[in-house]
């Protein structure tokens, strides 16, 4: 998995690359949230649009990584999901934990 | 019995083996067996991924749980395909687990736990899944799906 983030009017937003899965993504993607959170950066918008796996353990990690941000006072949220992710969250219900946006405008707007 | 020899050949079984050590980056082997197998009986791309999902998970359970992630002991995933039915039987040598004691990720209190949803995307994307623990060790975890049904997203084969 590659992550590359800019930030945006004080939105962290980063661009997840790849595959998001066990023992590879999963452990880069706690790595990507705790360096922003240890940077100071807790409004942060995961852009998910070129991430081309996620397994059970991805999903975990993405869970985790909303934990971590909302327990330090900020906001994570979704951009861009393919449709194979959205399928994913909602069948594991977790589209009612994540609040998803199709562009990269409204998201920034909505922190 | 040569009337139940000739029936058998009639149906036509295709068989795939593949016994892998106890590393992550193997899983991927697997999967991709999977989805190839039943993109060539037909599956579409949607279905295949979704089987070839749950075959990820159960190869990633076998490294994880079962086998420790001890490099030393082996995953076995045997394919099985006949007609439009496939059986795919994932076996390591872990102790085994109680499957009565596995949580639901979907209860509330679970929700936002970062594990336990492995189990749960091979019950979504199966028809059926067992296992069988070996008394001396080694756990076979047997997911069946007729693939007649396997095409589409997740949610309307779950």
């Amino acid at each position: 998995m590659k992550a590359t983030s800019h930030s945006v009017e004080g939105v962290e937003v980063i661009k997840l690359d790849g595959k998001i899965t066990i023992g590879a993504g999963d452990q880069q993607l706690r790595d990507v949230i705790s360096n922003a959170i240890n940077a100071g950066k807790n409004k942060i918008l995961l852009d998910m649009g070129g991430v081309s796996t996620i397994d059970s353990s991805g999903i975990g990690e993405l869970v985790g990584s909303f934990t971590t941000v909302t327990n330090r006072g900020g906001k994570l949220k979704l951009l861009h999901l393919p449709a194979k992710l959205n399928e994913l969250l909602h069948v594991t219900q977790l589209i009612t934990v994540f609040e998803v946006y199709e562009n990269e405008k409204d998201a920034i707007a909505s922190y | 019995m040569p009337h139940d020899f000739q029936g058998s050949m009639e149906r036509n079984v295709e068989r795939i083996e593949i016994t892998i050590s106890s590393r992550f980056e193997n899983i991927e082997l697997v999967q991709v067996i999977a989805e190839h197998l039943c993109e060539n009986a037909g599956v579409d791309e949607d279905g295949s991924h979704w089987i070839g999902m749950a075959v990820r998970e159960a190869v990633a359970n076998a490294i994880k749980h079962g086998n420790k992630l001890d490099i030393r002991k082996k995953v076995s995933a045997v394919f099985e395909l006949a007609g439009h039915d496939l059986e795919i039987t994932i076996q390591d040598e872990g102790a085994g687990f109680d499957p009565e004691k596995v949580s639901d990720p979907l209860n509330p209190q679970n929700l936002m736990k970062t594990s336990g949803r492995g189990i749960f995307y091979m019950k979504t994307f199966m028809d059926r899944i067992a296992w069988s623990f070996n008394p001396g060790g080694g756990t076979s975890l047997v997911m069946t799906k007729n693939l007649e049904k396997a095409s589409g997203m997740a949610s309307t084969n779950a």
